[in-house]
């Protein structure tokens, strides 16, 4: 399938300026045209940007003039960013795809459509199966923020699906991206120098590495196979273990406290606690990867394990000290152990 | 020298002589007496005691204790305190070749002759402790965690507390998924926990329990729950872990079973909607019907507060004999004895495919497990000698 012309939203963010930039250097791709409100920032390689705003019919314009036949939708955004608040994030994601899936209904030429989604659609509660698999519905229906954003945009994606029952839909449910450079409420939260818990609770927690997220788009693209799938490292990880693993103090909070600070830190522009990243801090999830290996045929290269220590290796560690001490310990002991035997040859 | 003190305000007639020779009425002790006497004695009385014999034990009790309790303030407190630095400075004076040998001496007495290894193999194990190199499973199960620290801090209390007796291991298979269903009593599922660590330290296997969705609203019993092993009893996670080849275990009865009153005491609750059963037809693995006796009589369930366990959002709030009259040592298990027995095992994997879906069969066996522990439990009543025996 050579000479494929591929549309990528929200190529202002990181990830999608860099898998943009990744599939344009692609052989079999013909040409990437990048779209999104504001221009990338930092190389953008082979890709072509065009400014235009998803939440208009100029969209329609761009796919049918490009003669575009593969569309990567990645703008689907997890936090209301300085650009606006929670109405403006809930424009560009519902509004967004909803003008998106119009444009890519009208023009005959679209083959393909990949969106990446989040693992956020299965909620997090005390009710939750220990894995989730593709055909779990959340136990609890968000009532708003991202989680209700994410799950109405599956829906219009699945009404798509069926108007256009040739175009070979793809959604892929990723977990919480980590890596050294990505920008995300959880990295923002890890990389606190003191990290709040909620008290009495250790969520269990599953990552993915962004160069696994990149990966498993263009394996989407390339492989062509309908369907919903969860893309997650393999493994899970405690809470408590990630921040062992990252050498970070914890201050664990009570529940409501914990929602509190969260209020505290997004005033200071620090960080922000969303009532979906509060419940998975919470209660944890874990999905399950069967169909990703089966069905997709997709093999992430990052454990959730690696993944962590991936993004821990550019961190500088503010706790640990308990553990170099015990390492001062253990060293001190094998000497003593090396002089001894040396005494006793 | 209290002596001295209580004689500073009332005349004190001492009884008896104080050691003196005599018979302490205040006449002169006869010649052979006054020759038993120890020196000194005999040399103040042989001054004084011809002119006032009466007045004199009350005097000496006056001066006598008095005055090394006087004499000692000045003079013990300028020896007492440069003897204690000087003890300091000894102690610094030992050489280190001493302290050495006694760490190591110490050392040897907490890890035996091999220390050096052992306590090398400790700090390692603390050191992935503390930097989160350890693995927990699917459902959070840190088995690491669970042997060294739940199951020894439940051991002691399952064979002298309750003093667990085992019957019918031999029924839970060495490998591969099977369900035990059990029945469910005490107020605080202890029964549970006494449960897993017995069969831990009978078969090696660990026991994956089902729990409420309510365990997993609870903090630290949340935590604590999925790090032992537990996950949500649920049709998804209970299949899911059956084909993983895990021995899962399931208490049907729920909260109506811990929390039955006293008087209906192994009396056998609603088995729930049969969910187990069928989760163990769809995935062909044995059940095995346990039956627990004793647990019912460690927190005695005799009130309960309805309204106080709605306002907190839990299915009771118990009154047991002792609790809260006590306080925390209401909390304290009476301490019963404890008969746990497996029965044979109950096949699953005769049916076809679709019986998991036939509402009929599976009320069936699930009268067939409730029949089974309830009988079991009955006979466990008869054979045992009394509830503490």
């Amino acid at each position: 399938m050579a000479g494929r012309v591929v549309l990528v939203t929200g190529v202002s963010r990181d990830l999608g300026r860099r898998f943009a930039r990744a599939a344009a250097d692609h052989p079999g791709v013909e040409r990437v045209i990048g779209v999104d409100v504001v221009p990338p920032r930092g190389d953008v390689g082979g890709m072509s940007f065009v400014r235009a705003d998803i939440r208009n019919a100029v969209i329609a314009k761009v796919i049918a003039k490009e003669d575009v036949d593969t569309v990567v939708h990645m703008s689907v955004i997890s936090t209301p960013g300085p650009s606006g608040g929670r109405s403006t994030m809930k424009e560009l994601n519902v509004i967004g795809t909803m003008q998106l899936l119009a444009a890519c209904q009208k023009a005959p030429s679209v083959r393909q459509l990949v969106v990446k989604s989040t693992t956020h659609v299965y909620g997090a509660s005390n009710r939750d199966p220990a894995m989730f698999t593709e055909d779990m519905e959340p136990r609890r229906q968000p009532r708003g923020g991202y989680a209700k954003d994410v799950a109405e945009i599956e829906g219009y994606v699945r009404g798509f699906a069926r108007r256009r029952p040739e175009v070979v839909v793809t959604v892929l449910r990723c977990a919480n991206v980590l890596g050294p450079r990505v920008e995300s409420p959880i990295a923002t939260y890890l990389r606190m120098p003191v990290i709040p818990t909620v008290l009495g609770f250790d969520p269990r927690l599953q990552f993915l590495h962004e160069r696994d997220l990149l990966g498993a788009i263009g394996h989407a693209v390339a492989a062509q196979v309908p369907g919903t799938f969860n893309i997650a490292g393999d493994g899970l990880l405690t809470l408590s273990q990630v921040v062992r693993r990252i050498q970070r103090p914890t201050a664990p909070l009570p529940g409501f406290a914990f929602g509190g600070l969260g209020g505290v830190l997004r005033s200071m522009h620090v960080s922000e606690f969303s009532p979906e990243l509060r419940a998975l801090l919470t209660f944890g999830r874990g999905v399950d990867t069967t169909r990703m290996r089966r069905d997709l045929g997709f093999e992430p290269r990052f454990s959730t394990a690696a993944t962590v220590g991936d993004f821990a290796s550019n961190l500088v560690p503010t706790g640990g000290r308990v553990d170099r001490l015990l390492a001062d310990l253990q060293g001190r002991l094998s000497q003593e152990r090396e002089l001894g035997a040396g005494v006793e040859r | 020298m209290s002596e001295a003190e209580e004689t500073g305000g009332a005349e004190i007639i001492p009884i008896g002589t104080r050691g003196r020779p005599g018979r302490g009425t205040g006449r002169p002790p006869s010649a052979a007496a006054r020759s038993l006497a120890p020196k000194p004695a005999q040399r103040r009385t042989g001054a004084k005691a011809a002119e006032q014999p009466a007045e004199d034990p009350i005097e000496r009790a006056d001066e006598q204790p008095a005055e090394p309790a006087v004499q000692a303030v000045p003079d013990q407190a300028p020896t007492d305190a440069p003897a204690t630095t000087r003890e300091r400075s000894s102690l610094a004076g030992i050489p280190v070749s001493d302290w050495q040998a006694a760490i190591t001496s110490a050392a040897q007495e907490v890890f035996g002759v091999d220390w050096e290894p052992q306590l090398a193999r400790f700090l390692a194990f603390l050191r992935h402790r503390v930097t989160g190199d350890y693995v927990v499973d699917d459902y959070g199960f840190d088995s690491e965690l669970t042997q060294s620290f739940l199951h020894a801090a439940l051991r002691p209390i399952a064979e002298k507390w309750f003093r667990v007796e085992v019957r019918g291991i031999e029924n839970i298979p060495a490998a591969g998924g099977a369900l035990v269903v059990s029945n469910h009593s005490g107020t605080v599922p202890v029964d549970g926990l006494m449960t897993m660590v017995s069969i831990h330290d009978h078969t090696g296997r660990f026991l994956r329990p089902l729990g409420a969705d309510l365990v997993f609203r609870m903090p630290f019993v949340s935590a604590l729950a999925r790090k032992a092993g537990a996950t949500l009893a649920c049709t998804e996670d209970a299949e899911r872990m059956l084909r993983g080849g895990e021995l899962v275990g399931v208490w049907p009865e729920g909260f109506k079973g811990i929390g039955k009153p006293y008087s209906d005491r192994y009396k056998l609750q609603r088995f729930g909607r049969g969910g187990f059963v069928s989760a163990a037809i769809r995935t062909g693995v044995p059940i095995i019907p346990l039956s627990v006796v004793g647990a019912e009589e460690i927190y005695p369930l005799i009130g309960n507060i309805p309204s106080l366990a709605r306002a907190l959002g839990v299915p009771y709030l118990p009154i047991t004999p002792f609790f809260p009259l006590l306080g925390p040592l209401g909390l304290v298990p009476l301490p019963s004895k404890w008969i746990i027995e497996f029965g044979e095992p109950i096949r699953t994997d005769e049916y076809d495919a679709g019986a998991a879906d036939d509402p009929m069969l599976v009320f069936d066996v699930t009268d067939q497990v409730r029949e089974t522990i309830q009988q079991t439990l009955y006979s466990l009543l008869m054979q045992r000698p009394s509830v503490f025996g």
